[in-house]
């Protein structure tokens, strides 16, 4: 806890609470497609749900669960992912990020597509939780 | 001074009001803005990309560089910001 005193209530609730934000996060990235969501809010409300957990335990015990170090290659990551799902259409003989061309075999064009859009917004997720985790850890001098 | 820039903003502002006739009205099924791939995309996104939400079709698939960029930028924002509040190891020489 960032005040002074540790306070049970706090902790409790704020332990209770951050699964469901962390599963509803997920949630909001899988369904996506259905209702409204996708990767920027879902990561934004995972990143929420770490930094919960941050504010309320403090740094010592969520550093092992979640290591700062992993924030930023988990940002890189990401993109790595949006840029990669690009790459493997246009070296399957589409143009850069035309899932139509995606290498997998034994599905419909529209299904590529789908899935292609599946790829790109987990990466838009594991980036924007990334860099907000560790704008968050380096806000609050956590060493790099 | 002090005149003369109100003036200039009232005359601005009037120019706004006067070209403001001309806009096409809020939610006009007839603006440039609704006949030029709207349509495209209410019509044909489900079809071709299986996706029943059109934004997201239109975010990740019909617009992916856009998204491509954006998610750049913020990973940018992201390692400026490591870089600028990173504290040193009080060891470092």
């Amino acid at each position: 806890m960032i005040t002074r005193y540790r306070n049970i209530i706090v902790d409790l609730v704020c332990r209770v609470i951050s699964p469901f934000i962390l599963l509803f996060g997920l949630y909001v990235v899988i369904f996506g497609h259905y209702s409204p969501g996708g990767g920027f809010q879902g990561g934004t409300i995972i990143a929420a749900g770490v930094i919960l957990l941050r504010l309320s335990l403090g740094k010592q015990q969520t550093s092992k669960k979640f290591p700062p170090k992993l924030a930023p290659i988990l940002g890189a990551i990401g993109l790595l992912i949006y840029g990669g799902t690009g790459l493997a259409a246009l070296l399957s003989g589409g143009m850069y990020l035309d899932y139509a061309h995606l290498p997998i075999p034994g599905i419909s064009v529209a299904e590529k597509r789908y899935l292609g859009i599946l790829f790109v917004e987990i990466g838009v997720a594991l980036g924007v939780f990334g860099v907000l985790v560790s704008i968050f850890d380096s806000l609050t001098g956590e060493r790099q | 001074m002090k005149w003369l820039a109100l003036i200039i903003v009232l005359l601005f502002g009037a120019l706004l009001l006067y070209a403001e006739e001309d806009l096409p009205r809020y939610g006009d099924p007839e603006a440039p803005a609704n006949l030029h791939v709207s349509p495209y995309y209410i019509e044909k996104s489900l079809e071709e990309t299986d996706t029943p939400n059109i934004v997201t079709a239109v975010l990740a698939d019909y617009r992916g560089y856009d998204t491509f960029g954006e998610t750049t930028v913020i990973f940018t924002a992201g390692v400026v910001c490591i870089l600028l509040l990173m504290k040193e190891k009080p060891d470092d020489n």
